[in-house]
């Protein structure tokens, strides 16, 4: 039976794009329109994957083995009520319902709890926490925005849809789409292309080997003084993205926080005694600014290149006092480019029951916020856990050498849907749900706007959500602490938390990786 | 469910005229009764205690998108102020924002049971009702912010008020809210492009109407929607001297739609809107005259937003109201997020110090607003939590009311400028535990037209709190400091006939209802193919997945209102 489904979310990336048509024949998905490649490689074919994980299995000497999820729900809960200092670590790429169920879980074990926004953009938040952010829903943009800016983000790739759904090719209120003279562009292109090449056919003999052209050499292009959107790009090199921009700015690698500097004194209307900033021209950087301060409603967007190259959250801490800067003329905002499709609803589910958005602690009975110190990788390299619970997440195939060395010392539970990296190396390993496929739940968009992403075919059978796996060790968790804690009275004994050691796990997984 | 007798205690509850008696309450089923059977029920001697309808507040930013950002940029503040977790508490932190178990826990131990959280955008209602699913102990309501809203300002431009309160209707089912809330009417849609508007009859850029258009013509939907609250007001020109003048403008223009039976509209935190002078540094109250409007006219009612001298985190929806704030310089974050098509919002760390002569004049002015106003059911006592202060300094602010002798004492501490220019000791009045009553719960329900809070009768949710004062010994006003104490330490919270608090202790953690209104209007707004483009054009969600779902809504208690369109 064929059914089609309408205004199915997306969950791949921090766009959330909720206007997916997906036709479902016999329980899978065969088809899907609107979506973005990206998106059709998970939810047509990514999520039929032949790795997929089906029933729990947990480690004994050495080798995974099937058990019922009962017995994994208790060694899991197990591990983490024997271990001093248990990591949870992931949480992105489940809903927003998973994710309060782990805070819960995280304060009754004491333990350090941390989402993959201290690998992405946690810069972004610490920035967020010094200075603030003037920012704006993503339709706000598309409606208002005459000048988008992409620092450090390559969109095009990364969130296929963005430019099209929200920003420079799309029809708002006040402004007007700029798809089609970007298909004009093309057609343009092309036929240069075709008569560069006849002329390069006739005069093959003479032709001096050409070398690709720097965006540097080349002289200011008229397009920036072209009236409606206007699209500009930095970065270190020509993305996708800057070859669909009107304008493309190539930095040098590390030189963000200068040239924000820079242009925060020419929006200020000071003189620079300097002709190069970064790699860029001066003259170049004027004209940028001129045009941010004639804006009606400029927007910047940045990404990872500024939060994880040389400066980190002061790079962003300078992209936002730009902003603000701007403000004073004009109308300006700014925002990440958020990664996984839920990472911004990990932030603020934490937020709400802590008061922190990652990088938390809860060791002393309250929650604790300090990046570099409970965050995973810190953390994980200094050897500080001694248990780890991974969701949602694959910090196998992402985290430093150290840091998963560490981590592999000791038990480590996995809940994933697929036999990725870091399920490979579990000791106690759950299937999951593919959220936003097999299970509903609740995500934030990257401008924290919360949507309900839909369940569109069943899950295989006996493969449970990852909400209900999490509930459930924590109850199986409350239930090991009341036993221990009647017989530690009955016995009087002091708690075996006290006296016992770290539970190290054997060697041989180790040397199955390296 | 069990049943409870309160006995011996001193009740309080004006709705029903019963000033300081000495009578028993009894509770069945989370009601209150006329009578329970001795034996059957558990007896709380409360001889000597204060017994008053629990707490309900009508202005208190307690969740959503905005109130998160504030906790999100402010580890500042929360690392001041950390709550342990508990056999059968949540942990958590505070200070000016606390997280949402917190602040459940935080009002119950004041006594306070209802709180109204006025301000949600719509397209983010799905995260301010996941926060108040959060919020044990206290029943909650949200007002959604319409008065910039494209669909509304379209319609009221082309005068189809009628269309514009079926599709207001169809808004308040959508996002699960209790009331209209607008906000600097007119100058959240300038804010887009960094603009505002400045007086009432300024126009709109891109909609062809003024503010005045915007607040008569939702008064008017109000009316027709038979909506049981008012329009919830935040006045233009909010945080500008010489506002006094906006303000009573604004309350002049709402006599047109009077019809002569209730009040008509709500301004709330009053406080920000009653600025003399024509600068800050002739910066002043306009207290009088705004009380003086008021005494005169029955068509409003107002709250007062206190200032109470807090390290506190100010956020609003108005958007340009926080870039003024923070072009006056001295702030180091500033937030600003704009809703598409409906909203803007902003948020500075703010810290009030008495030092300051506009920080004390603004303390000043509030309360010189509440002893001047004279009727107390006309004003209702909130912080605009979190933006005056925390909602848990609320104590400070009865004492100041009921004591003379704690406002002398305060403003011997504040800016010698400030105390030159304040009205407050020319001004005798005390409060009594009566009207205190008024302005924090009788009044605060009445005007919200919750018929089951605010007072004891019978029928009434059996919400009650016990503080341990004795009116018949104590000398109030003399003692503020040990009553004060007091009220932020209730002997005994009751929620819905349970007890919640013992002692200023939590002993049980039931969820709170989160109430909103199913209105329903004769014929449904026309969501055609038509209207569900224009959807698609305003907004970057689609129509189905925009309504809130009965999924995040955790104890939902549906309010059904016929309207008359």
């Amino acid at each position: 039976m064929t059914k089609v489904i309408g205004s199915v979310v997306c969950t791949i990336c921090g766009c959330l794009c909720d206007d997916l048509e997906v036709t479902v024949e016999n329980n899978e998905i065969i088809k899907m329109k609107n979506g973005c490649a990206v998106c059709e490689a998970k939810m047509v074919h990514g999520y039929k994957s032949e790795e997929r994980i089906l029933k729990p299995h947990i480690r004994k000497n050495g080798k995974l083995v099937p058990v019922t999820i009962d017995e994994a729900i208790h060694e899991a809960a197990q591990i983490l009520t024997d271990a001093k200092y248990p990591l949870l670590f992931g949480w992105t790429s489940s809903a927003s319902e998973t994710q309060h169920v782990g805070v819960e879980l995280a304060e009754e074990l004491g333990s350090a709890l941390d989402n993959c926004c201290s690998v992405c953009h946690g810069p972004s938040v610490m920035a967020t926490q010094e200075i603030g952010i003037p920012t704006a829903t993503l339709g706000q943009i598309r409606h208002r925005a005459d000048l988008i800016i992409y620092w450090a983000c390559n969109p095009w790739s990364s969130h296929p849809r963005h430019v099209e759904r929200y920003t420079a090719f799309t029809e708002g209120r006040f402004e007007k789409s700029e798809f089609k003279e970007y298909v004009q562009k093309l057609k343009a292109k092309a036929s240069q292309k075709k008569v560069a090449a006849a002329i390069r056919r006739t005069q093959v003999r003479y032709q001096s080997p050409s070398r690709p052209k720097s965006a540097l050499v080349e002289a200011p292009p008229q397009t920036l003084a072209k009236e409606g959107r206007k699209m500009v790009v930095f970065d270190v090199m020509k993305t996708m993205t800057a070859e669909v921009a009107d304008y493309f700015v190539q930095v040098e690698p590390n030189r963000d926080y200068e040239i924000f500097g820079a242009l925060r004194c020419l929006v200020n209307d000071q003189e620079l005694d300097v002709d190069t900033v970064g790699g860029v021209p001066v003259d170049y950087l004027k004209e940028i600014a001129d045009v941010m301060v004639n804006a009606e409603f400029g927007a910047i967007f940045f990404g990872l290149g500024l939060t994880q190259s040389i400066g980190r959250f002061r790079n962003v801490e300078l992209a936002i006092a730009l902003t603000r800067d701007l403000n004073r003329k004009t109308k300006f905002v700014v925002s990440p480019m958020r990664g996984h499709f839920n990472v911004t609803g990990a932030n603020t589910v934490f937020a709400w029951q802590t008061g922190y958005p990652f990088a938390l602690d809860f060791s002393q009975g309250y929650p604790q916020y300090n990046p570099g110190e409970f965050t995973a990788i810190d953390l994980l390299r200094r050897g500080d856990n001694d248990a780890t619970l991974v969701i949602s997440a694959d910090p196998g195939a992402h985290f430093p050498k150290g840091a998963l060395q560490n981590m592999l010392k000791y038990p480590l539970i996995t809940i994933n849907p697929d036999w990725n990296a870091i399920s490979r190396l579990g000791d106690v390993v759950f299937p999951t749900q593919w959220c936003g496929i097999e299970q509903a739940g609740t995500a934030y968009r990257m401008d924290s706007v919360a949507i309900t992403l839909k369940k569109v075919v069943e899950a295989p059978k006996g493969v449970p959500s990852d909400e209900e796996i999490v509930r459930r060790i924590l109850e199986e968790v409350r239930v090991i602490k009341a036993k221990k804690t009647a017989t530690d009275a009955a016995d009087g004994n002091v708690s075996q938390e006290m006296v016992g050691s770290k539970k190290r796990r054997s060697k041989s997984i180790e040397k199955e990786m390296y | 469910m069990t049943e409870i007798l309160i006995k011996n205690g001193f009740v309080f509850d004006p709705i029903n005229k019963i000033d300081c008696q000495k009578m028993d309450i009894a509770i069945k089923d989370g009601k209150i009764v006329k009578k329970v059977s001795e034996s059957n029920a558990k007896i709380i001697d409360v001889s000597g205690l204060t017994v008053m309808a629990g707490g309900v507040d009508i202005h208190s930013h307690i969740a959503g998108s905005e109130v998160n950002l504030g906790r999100l940029i402010r580890p500042d503040d929360h690392v001041k102020d950390v709550v342990k977790k508990t056999a059968l508490t949540r942990s958590g932190t505070g200070y000016s924002i606390p997280t949402t178990y917190v602040t459940g826990y935080r009002y119950s131990k004041m006594g306070y049971t209802t709180v109204m959280n006025p301000s949600m955008a719509a397209m983010k209602a799905k995260h301010a009702h996941e926060e108040l699913n959060d919020i044990p102990l206290i029943d909650k309501a949200s007002f959604t912010l319409l008065g910039d809203w494209w669909f509304a300002l379209e319609n009221i431009a082309k005068g189809d008020f009628k269309e514009c309160a079926r599709l207001v209707a169809w808004m308040i089912r959508s996002t699960r809210s209790y009331a209209i809330k607008i906000v600097n009417p007119g100058g959240l849609e300038s804010w887009g492009f960094g603009r505002n508007v400045h007086s009432l009859d300024d126009e709109v850029p891109n909609f062809c109407l003024t503010p005045r258009d915007i607040i008569i013509g939702m008064a008017k939907v109000n009316t027709m929607l038979n909506m049981p609250h008012t329009i919830h007001l935040h006045t233009n020109n909010l945080g500008v001297p010489g506002n006094y003048k906006t303000t009573i403008d604004t309350m002049r223009a709402l006599e047109s739609v009077y019809q002569g039976d209730k009040p008509i509209g709500h301004i709330t935190h009053i406080q920000f809107s009653s600025f003399a002078g024509d600068n800050w540094a002739h910066f002043k109250s306009g207290a009088e005259e705004i009380a003086n409007y008021l005494n005169a006219h029955n068509h409003m009612t107002v709250d007062i937003g206190q200032i109470t001298f807090a390290d506190t985190t100010t956020m609003t929806a108005d958007g340009p109201f926080e870039f003024a704030l923070y072009e006056l310089g001295g702030h180091n974050k500033w937030v600003n997020s704009d809703v598409e098509t409906e909203s803007s919002g902003g948020i500075i760390p703010f810290h009030f110090k008495r030092k300051n002569a506009v920080n004390a004049i603004q303390w000043s002015i509030g309360l010189e607003l509440s002893l001047l106003i004279k009727d107390p059911w006309k004003w209702f006592m909130t912080t605009d939590h979190p933006n005056g202060g925390p909602f848990f300094h609320y104590p400070r602010v009865f004492a100041w009311l009921y004591s003379r002798k704690a406002r002398e004492a305060t403003l011997k501490n504040c800016n010698k400028k400030a105390q030159k220019k304040s009205l407050l000791p020319s001004i005798d009045r005390e409060y009594t535990l009566y009207e205190l009553a008024i302005v924090t719960r009788a009044g605060t329900a009445k005007a919200l037209g919750l018929k089951n809070k605010g007072h004891l009768g019978i029928g009434a949710d059996a919400d009650v709190s016990i503080y341990n004062i004795n009116p018949e010994t104590t000398d109030i006003a003399n003692t503020y400091k040990s009553v004060r104490k007091a009220f932020g330490n209730a002997v005994y919270t009751i929620k819905d006939g349970e007890i919640v608090v013992k002692d200023a202790e939590i002993v049980a953690t039931p969820s709170g209802r989160t109430m909103w209104l199913d209105v329903q209007t004769k014929e449904p707004c026309r969501i055609n193919d038509e209207m569900k483009r224009k959807f698609k054009e305003y907004w970057t969600i689609e129509f189905d997945n925009y309504p809130v779902t009965d999924h995040y809504i955790k104890v939902p208690e549906k309010i059904s209102i016929k309207a008359s369109v």
